[in-house]
């Protein structure tokens, strides 16, 4: 891990490189979110305490993180199965879903948002299947919901898909040959294999839907108490110029991405420590 | 943060054989088919439909509504911007994205971890943060506003501002394909050309640049997408100035909230197709990255 001495540097580079590396960074990333930091130190810590715990605001993180580890949670399930469909059988047009599947990545959130909201509203094509059942999803919470499962699905996929591709199938018949059925081989040979990387892709489709914007609000309704987002409280206060109750808030959600950035990077280096050989791309 | 759903060398495909053929590692027919069945239902919804929505909305009023939405000065000042916006946060996070996997993955230093998760950060904020750090910095209330203004020059409600906020969004694409692709491939061949009298910029060019190619195509193809679709952190700095300072995901907001449905579903089919199109690009180096991947692994052999 110590750095060797400057004569076996073989190659030119590192200075400038290095150097620019992180000038950039400072400029475009590091010094703009200080910034966020210091405009609150403006505020004494009451007046930050009631911005941040405001009744309206309080129910906005409710349904933001609420509907985001739902929607994390129903893309752990259904992202597993794609992932295992894709890797494990054969069917027709498996090669387009596979290119498809990344379309959330994409796909421009707005457009997502309007489009969604096309299909769920009262005469979409989805919504009214679901009319006459008495559920109404646009313009609810709910529609909050089908919007961060769209945007967080590839995530699960993605991250699992590599690992069930590489998964050596000698375990499985060992154990089959032991005599479990399939069921025990999935549940105790293949899903703790699994389950790091199943826990990463869970982790990261949250943090993304957590800090959402662009799918989601057209599709909310944006009901105060009812369906509005954290990021929309951010924007509301910005609407009334209230830059400092914007900045509290925003505050409050970066403690909450970096805490969950680093769980993330333990779940990396934990899936990394079962995921060894052959893909190119070990770190 | 999508650079840790990072590209895959290996394609799926002709993989499943493996699994299909043994008794010992395959689910009995019925178990399959629900399983094909559930994930595939669920993909159609969720994915499939919103795709097949927004192009059906978009000729809902015919053709000549759709042109005539697509002609419209407005959008095409906003197609304009949109291009302009990304053709300069694409350049310049792909030299940041070179310069940073150069010093990462070619030398040994202290913090180089926290350095990474460092340039994952705009990943993990949320893009209506990334427009508001900006907003702090050079709005009229921020720390440079006053000289900014004494000065004429405008950043927020303004281009440079949307600018800006496409660089921040964008920012790590290049960086976290090209770091893992070049850490892989180690720093003997760079070293072999050193050491026969090659200069820094011709190794890159030579040896470094053919091997990282797809993997700089694939982080590019990404960073433009990203660039021409965020909408969160450009519409906090945009001020939304019709013909001005609209990109094309906020001319679909403009378009939307005004309940012109036909105009702004053909506004975004163009960004739908947009997607499609880097959907195919994508797939398409995927597979050229993974055929010289297997062939060098046969060179090598």
């Amino acid at each position: 891990m110590n750095a060797p001495a400057r004569s076996f540097r073989v190659l030119p580079g590192f200075r400038l490189t290095l150097g620019y590396t992180l000038a950039y960074l400072s400029l475009i990333v590091l010094v703009p979110l200080a910034a966020v930091f210091l405009k609150t130190f403006t505020l004494t810590f009451d007046q930050f305490w009631a911005v941040v715990t405001a009744p309206r605001v309080v129910a906005s993180y409710k349904l933001s993180f609420g509907m985001s580890l739902l929607a994390a949670a129903i893309n752990a399930v259904f992202g597993l199965m794609l992932a295992w469909a894709l890797v494990r059988y054969t069917f027709p047009g498996k090669k387009l879903i596979d290119a498809l599947v990344d379309l959330p990545f994409a796909l421009p959130t707005a457009v997502a948002g309007i489009a969604l909201t096309a299909l769920y509203a009262k005469n979409g094509w989805i919504g009214q299947l679901l009319e006459p059942l008495g559920i109404q999803v646009a313009f609810k919470p709910l529609g909050v919901l089908v919007a961060l499962v769209f945007i967080g699905l590839p995530f699960v996929v993605r991250t699992v898909q590599p690992i069930l591709e590489d998964l050596d199938t000698e375990l499985e018949e060992a154990a089959a040959s032991l005599g479990a059925v399939r069921w025990q081989i999935f549940r105790h040979v293949i899903l703790p294999v699994l389950l790091p990387a199943l826990l990463t892709g869970f982790a990261l489709a949250f943090a993304r839907a957590v800090g959402e914007y662009g799918s989601v609000i057209f599709i909310a309704g944006n009901i105060p108490m009812v369906s509005e987002i954290t990021p929309l409280m951010i924007i509301t206060k910005l609407e009334q110029y209230d830059y400092t109750g914007a900045t509290a808030i925003a505050v409050v959600m970066l403690m909450f991405s970096f805490t969950l950035l680093l769980v993330i990077n333990g779940l990396q280096a934990w899936t990394a420590s079962f995921h060894k050989p052959g893909t190119g791309r070990n770190r | 943060m999508s650079g840790a759903v990072a590209m895959q060398w290996s394609g799926a495909g002709d993989g499943a054989a493996r699994f299909e053929s043994k008794a010992a590692t395959r689910e009995t027919p019925l178990v399959k088919w629900i399983i094909i069945g559930l994930s595939l239902s669920f993909f159609a919804v969720f994915l499939l439909m919103p795709l097949v929505a927004v192009l059906v909305e978009a000729l809902r009023k015919g053709w000549e509504t759709y042109l005539t939405a697509l002609l419209d000065p407005d959008a095409l000042s906003a197609v304009r911007l949109t291009l302009l916006a990304a053709l300069i946060a694409v350049p310049l996070n792909l030299v940041f994205g070179v310069a940073a996997a150069w010093a990462i993955a070619k030398f040994e230093f202290r913090g180089k971890h926290f350095l990474i998760t460092l340039i994952d950060l705009p990943f993990s904020v949320s893009p209506v943060i990334a427009g508001l750090i900006y907003v702090l910095v050079f709005g009229a209330q921020g720390w440079l506003g006053p000289w900014l203004s004494e000065h004429d020059v405008k950043i927020i409600f303004a281009v440079p501002g949307i600018v800006l906020a496409t660089v921040f969004v964008t920012f790590p694409f290049v960086a976290r394909e090209l770091i893992p692709l070049m850490e892989a491939q180690g720093k003997e061949e760079e070293e072999a050309a050193v050491v026969l009298g090659a200069n820094g910029w011709q190794t890159f060019w030579h040896v470094t640049l053919p091997n990282i190619k797809w993997g700089l195509m694939y982080g590019v193809i990404l960073t433009n997408a990203r660039a021409m679709g965020e909408f969160g952190a450009v519409s906090v700095v945009s001020g939304h100035i019709r013909g001005e300072t609209n990109t094309l995901p906020l001319h679909v907001e403009i378009l939307y909230n005004e309940y012109q449905f036909a105009a702004a579903f053909a506004v975004a089919s163009l960004l739908a197709m947009l997607a499609l199109v880097t959907l195919g690009l994508k797939t398409w180096v995927e597979h050229r990255a993974a055929a010289a991947h297997n062939e060098k692994q046969d060179d090598a052999s």
